[in-house]
């Protein structure tokens, strides 16, 4: 057993776990964070990515353990109160998910893709980013166009703020 | 996964004490190590964690010499502007490995000490002539992939980094597995001082290895159309349900055409 600290989605928690919990398991069953799902347990569908430290990682390849002291976002965190963050609303928008199993892992795969790339997307780029993650009803063509979307209204946002700060 | 214990080093000369631990592993991005030991393919008693060492992180270019910690992640390597300038090539190949998620975790020192038959890294750090450096001392990476999974480390060596000069001319290209990322074939050839060299990962029976006949091929005229009658041998090649050893020997040539003229352009 071995004590864990985070700071996850702004909360700073702390509880203790056998050395082999993964990080998924540990935000579902102890923090109650269902949201991150559990696919493939493979590594290969994403359906578990997480933001540890700013950077988008399969929490299903990770220890618990080994993200103490870390700061992470799961898909609880991202919305800002009643208001969607403008990837999920883009998402909704756009029809960007069909049983929504994979949505969790798409979001925080495209927010990760987004701010990567502040440059902006192109449909090719998307896809090639979003190689780690996989949609089992096939409904690629609606995520890509909603992210392409949502990297657009950012940029927009990111502008505005910058024209209002000078 | 079987249980296991934790320990995260506070430095290089404390994992290696820690490794001293029962049947202990090292665990860096833990990209294969985790996910080989959910299917319980790898039951260590203890993991050494040494993927938050300072010493162990980032790409120094001096020169034309090129060192990069063990613990650096393929995001780290690809995004590196000073490697982008020195070494393309190297970028680029970082760039290709797995997708967004694994390249943020996995490292190079856990790349070529595992030294996957499919891995990407080794091929690199072979057609570069790279030297590996451990705790212990220095090993040219012709001497450090020794087979399947095999490596030159001896018990308890730790990689510390990885050094190679920049050649003149590099370039990676791979044919990969649609559904893992992995390298059906991967050839990456150089050009250098040392004269060329092009290293095969993939397709080798005994895992990643030099190519004579491109290399000879080559070194009179480092150009796609020497390799124009190019004859592999599949002898040695693997063949599994994704390829046989023909078509690995086919798509080694392709991949050899493909890396030098993109190495020119």
């Amino acid at each position: 057993m071995s004590d864990v600290s985070f700071t996850v989605n702004g909360r700073r928690v702390s509880g203790s776990a056998e050395d082999r919990t993964l990080l998924v398991h540990f935000l579902r069953e102890h923090l109650g964070l269902t949201g991150t799902h559990v696919g493939c347990d493979t590594s290969q569908c994403g359906a578990c990515v997480v933001h540890v430290d700013g950077k988008a990682v399969k929490s299903c390849t990770m220890l618990a353990a080994q993200a103490s002291g870390s700061t992470i976002v799961t898909i609880e965190g991202l919305a800002d109160g009643a208001e969607l963050h403008p990837v999920q609303a883009s998402f909704k928008e756009h029809h960007g998910l069909q049983c929504g199993f994979c949505t969790p892992g798409m979001i925080m795969t495209a927010t990760d893709m987004i701010a990567r790339h502040p440059e902006g997307l192109d449909e090719a780029m998307v896809r090639a980013e979003l190689e780690g993650n996989i949609c089992r009803c096939t409904g690629y063509h609606n995520i890509v166009k909603a992210i392409l979307a949502a990297s657009e209204t950012m940029a927009k946002g990111a502008k505005g703020k910058a024209k209002q700060a000078a | 996964m079987y249980s296991v214990n934790y320990h995260r080093a506070s430095s290089v000369a404390d994992a290696a004490k820690l490794l001293k631990n029962g049947d202990a592993k090292l665990l860096s991005g833990g990209m294969t190590l985790i996910p080989a030991m959910k299917t319980r393919l790898a039951a260590p008693s203890d993991l050494v964690d040494v993927s938050r060492l300072k010493e162990l992180q980032g790409v120094k270019v001096s020169g034309k010499t090129v060192t990069i910690g063990a613990a650096t992640t393929h995001y780290d390597v690809s995004t590196d502007e000073k490697l982008k300038k020195a070494c393309p090539a190297l970028a680029h190949m970082a760039s290709l490995i797995g997708d967004p998620a694994v390249r943020h975790k996995g490292t190079i020192g856990g790349s070529i000490a595992n030294n996957d038959p499919a891995a990407d890294y080794p091929a690199a750090l072979l057609a570069l002539g790279a030297t590996i450096i451990t705790n212990k001392r220095e090993i040219a990476a012709d001497k450090f992939f020794k087979g399947l999974f095999e490596t030159a480390l001896k018990e308890g060596e730790i990689v510390t980094a990885v050094s190679f000069t920049a050649p003149a001319k590099a370039a990676y290209q791979k044919f990969r597995n649609p559904a893992s990322r992995y390298a059906i074939v991967g050839v990456f050839v150089t050009k250098g001082k040392d004269g060329v060299r092009a290293a095969v990962t993939g397709a080798g029976e005994d895992g990643v290895f030099r190519s004579k006949e491109i290399e000879a091929a080559l070194a009179k005229n480092f150009d796609a159309a020497a390799l124009g009658g190019l004859k592999v041998p599949a002898k040695g090649l693997m063949s599994d349900i994704y390829a046989s050893a023909d078509y690995r020997a086919n798509l080694i040539a392709v991949m050899a055409k493909r890396a030098v003229a993109t190495a020119n352009a």
